[in-house]
């Protein structure tokens, strides 16, 4: 009995039925990616649209005249003579060589009061000329060109965040300023330029948005990663090789398994409560410390990389081990001398992105002090480890409560820099697994 | 990889990790050169324009601020006298005796209060919606989850502005409030809804039915959850944010965050008062409260600076009329030479 013939080129019915399911599943999948790729596409041109502009900040320049009779009351010209003007002292200073220099190049004042036009310049340019002033003395007397940063108004209304009507209602801001800021900019005084300051200056206050910049965040979350990287690479390696290689396999080990599986799952903010209570409390550690704020995070990290690395260990083959044992290779050397350099690839991945995960991470963080406004740069190591600092995703969380609306362009500033470690940690991680990854 | 850069790999990271752990041991006896502050959020601002120009000025380093809320602060002040703990605590009201007695517990026992100024809690609105002109009995009788209706509690039901008071307009009520961890909202309910809530009789008839008088207050001060008043739990930039994408709302900010936005809100006036710095300073607008700052004693001459900090906290140029932080929406103390001396004279509390 022959079966009845069925040409292989026309498709029965429950063929097309299958062809069709793969091609609705192939669509889910599509729709799937395209959905997660839009939102991302959304998420990005949000930060990009709002943060780029916190590169770029409109900077006066202004050549002011050091008179030494009010730079240098002391008239000795010794740092101690010169430390006693103080940085409001400078702003007057550089308020009055503005006024001047508008009259010189006659720029028409639209009838501003001397603190309206003083108001125009930020703060911080006093200090900083201070601080100029302290390392070179030599200075005094001579007239320099002050680079001074323009009030977040200002910068706000070259940026298109202030315009002439918000300008009527707001407290802050007069049109008439913004007039002024029209007239200095034609005259090439003033100017948008590359924001560098962001990237190093420390946070400030609710008066000089214009001068807050990532600096501390920065230098705090490498030290943390610094203290992450130095502690769990070696301890969580260490775990790893032993449980994988040298353990015997019992209830015990069953038992520290399940734990590092359960620990790689819990929030991040019991590890901040357990830092809180070990290294604060217990400890006497510094608040808002990095070598803390390292600490709770190598806790949260250490699960995170034993589990990957375990798995680059289980990845070589017993073959490698049987052959070292078998030319009469002790166990430790085999593991040493063959296991662990073919497993390095995948644990240095594994590595990585638990240390991106732990820049990313701000909850634990909140607990031990971290999210703090901290004027001066942590020293430098290893004495810095235990100076305050904060880190960049707590500067992000910090900006995002401010009052003044230019803090809203910094926080998404501070989420491109951020961003952009990820990105850079991220692809060293698959770069790294790409050239050394051995497969078998 | 090759096996001896593999063994570099191991070396260093070794050296690193006993580095690290080296550190805390080696510089952890070393003394704090920073002030530490932590407390009321709605005296951040103000305590880092004060630390950042201390840190300008000053031969000291610029002191380390936290927020967090009063409780929270208090909380790690009390914790202990030594230079873990924290210095300065921020609060947006006074101690109370329960926080005092967990300080003398630990044995923070010199304490030194020191009031900064006030602060103002105003109403807001979009800035481009209608004017409003509240009194306290306005906004209880709209906001309160039960009002007085022919002598009995009856819940609010109230649609529209215009149905509590004829004089306003003919909008949605839709409120946005402090959530309860907010010091705000206690002065809310105090100087708004209890006031509201006496103004109107309803308080008297609330006493007749309920005899347990904090069963009273609480009737007085509870807010509708049926979606016209809204607990805001985040901070102000959450309720301005609210207010941009509902026009129609009106919402409860500090003083001075309102100052940051008037291009954005438009103040109400309440009982005929428009909240500023001075109609506060007078005490004619009546939604205000005392900020405190308490500094502990015996870490005066062991952390360096922080007496001079504190006496630059309450300066003429910080806290004074014309003051940095008077610009920043803080209303100065009519008396802040009384504080002065309290802190050049290092007085503590009894």
């Amino acid at each position: 009995m022959t079966a009845p013939t069925r040409s292989l080129l026309v498709a029965d019915a429950r063929t097309k039925a299958r062809n069709r399911a793969e091609a609705r599943f192939r669509a889910y999948g599509l729709a799937a990616i395209l959905l997660s790729v839009t939102l991302l596409g959304i998420l990005l041109v949000s930060i990009l649209s709002n943060g780029l502009s916190a590169f770029r900040q409109t900077e006066i320049a202004i050549p002011v005249t050091l008179d030494a009779a009010l730079v240098d009351k002391g008239g000795k010209g010794d740092p101690a003579s010169l430390r006693a003007t103080s940085a409001t002292a400078y702003g007057k200073l550089i308020a009055k060589a503005l006024k001047d220099e508008l009259a010189r190049r006659s720029i028409p004042t639209g009838g501003l009061s001397d603190k309206d036009i003083a108001a125009l310049i930020s703060e911080q340019a006093g200090a900083d000329l201070r601080n100029r002033v302290l390392g070179d003395p030599r200075l005094v007397g001579q007239t320099v060109t002050v680079d001074g940063l323009a009030t977040g108004r200002i910068d706000g209304y070259f940026k298109g965040r202030v315009t002439l009507e918000s300008a009527e209602k707001d407290s802050k801001i007069k049109p008439e300023q913004l007039h002024l800021a029209d007239a200095m900019r034609d005259a090439g005084m003033m100017a948008l330029r590359f924001n560098s300051g962001f990237l190093t200056n420390p946070d400030a206050s609710e008066k000089r948005p214009e001068a807050a910049g990532l600096g501390v965040a920065i230098v705090g979350s490498l030290y943390m990663m610094i203290v992450v990287l130095g502690l769990s690479l070696p301890i969580g390696v260490a775990a790893a090789v032993y449980l994988e290689e040298f353990a015997p396999k019992n209830r015990f080990t069953d038992l520290i398994e399940v734990n590092i599986a359960n620990l790689a799952a819990v929030p991040s903010i019991v590890f901040g409560i357990l830092g809180l209570a070990a290294f604060i409390n217990f400890a006497g550690l510094p608040r808002s410390a990095p070598l803390v704020g390292g600490l709770v995070l190598t806790l949260m990290t250490l699960p995170r990389i034993i589990i990957p690395a375990r798995a680059a260990l289980k990845a070589v083959p017993p073959s490698i081990r049987d052959a070292a044992l078998g030319i009469g290779a002790s166990r430790m050397q085999s593991v040493f001398h063959h296991v662990l350099p073919l497993a390095a690839p995948g644990i240095l991945t594994g590595m990585i992105i638990g240390l991106a995960q732990a820049l990313g991470e701000t909850a634990p963080l909140l607990l031990i002090g971290m999210v703090a406004f901290v004027r001066d740069m942590p020293g430098l190591p290893p004495g810095g480890f235990l100076d305050p600092a904060t880190a960049l995703p707590v500067q992000v969380y910090n900006w995002t409560q401010r009052a003044d609306p230019a803090f809203t362009e910094r926080a998404s500033g501070a989420i491109i820099v951020l961003l952009a470690f990820l990105l850079i940690m991220n692809a060293a991680a698959i770069l790294l697994r790409r050239r050394f990854e051995r497969r078998w | 990889m090759t096996r001896p850069t593999i063994r570099l790999t191991v070396r260093l990271t070794l050296t690193a990790s006993t580095l690290a752990l080296g550190l805390a041991a080696a510089t952890a006896a070393e003394a704090r050169d920073q002030i530490q502050v932590a407390g009321s959020s709605t005296v951040l601002p103000f305590a880092t324009i004060a630390a950042e120009s201390f840190g300008d000025n000053g031969d000291f380093k610029a002191p380390v601020v936290e927020g967090g809320g009063t409780g929270a602060g208090l909380k790690k002040f009390c914790e202990g006298a030594g230079e873990e703990t924290i210095d300065i605590a921020t609060a947006s009201r006074k101690i109370k005796p329960e926080e005092r007695d967990a300080c003398t517990k630990a044995g923070v026992t010199d304490i030194i209060e020191v009031r900064l100024g006030y602060d103002g809690i105003v109403f807001a609105s979009d800035a481009k919606g209608a004017d409003f002109a509240l009194t306290p009995t306005d906004v209880y009788k709209a906001l309160a989850a039960e009002v007085v209706v022919d002598g009995k509690l009856a819940p609010n039901t109230a649609k529209t502005w215009k149905e509590v008071n004829a004089a306003l307009p003919d909008q949605e009520i839709m409120a946005f409030v402090p959530g309860t961890k907010h010091g705000t909202r206690e002065v809310f309910e105090q100087k708004v809804m209890e006031a509201g809530c006496k103004a109107t009789g309803a308080e008297d008839v609330i006493k007749g039915i309920k005899t347990d008088p904090k069963e009273a207050a609480k009737a007085c001060t509870t807010l509708r959850a049926d979606g016209a008043s809204v607990d805001i739990d985040g901070d102000y930039t959450e309720t301005l944010a609210r207010i941009a994408s509902e026009p129609k709302a009106i919402g409860v900010f500090g003083l001075s965050f309102y100052e940051a936005n008037t291009d954005k809100l438009k103040v109400a006036s309440v009982s005929g008062i428009t909240p500023s710095v001075e109609t506060i300073a007078d005490g004619s607008y009546p939604v205000s409260r005392p900020l405190f700052f308490y500094v502990k004693k015996a870490h005066i001459g062991v952390v360096p600076g922080l007496k001079e900090f504190a006496e630059f906290f309450v300066s003429d140029e910080m806290a004074g009329k014309d003051g940095s932080m008077a610009g920043a929406g803080l209303v100065p103390d009519p008396k802040l030479a009384d504080q002065q001396t309290i802190v050049a004279d290092e007085t503590v509390m009894n």
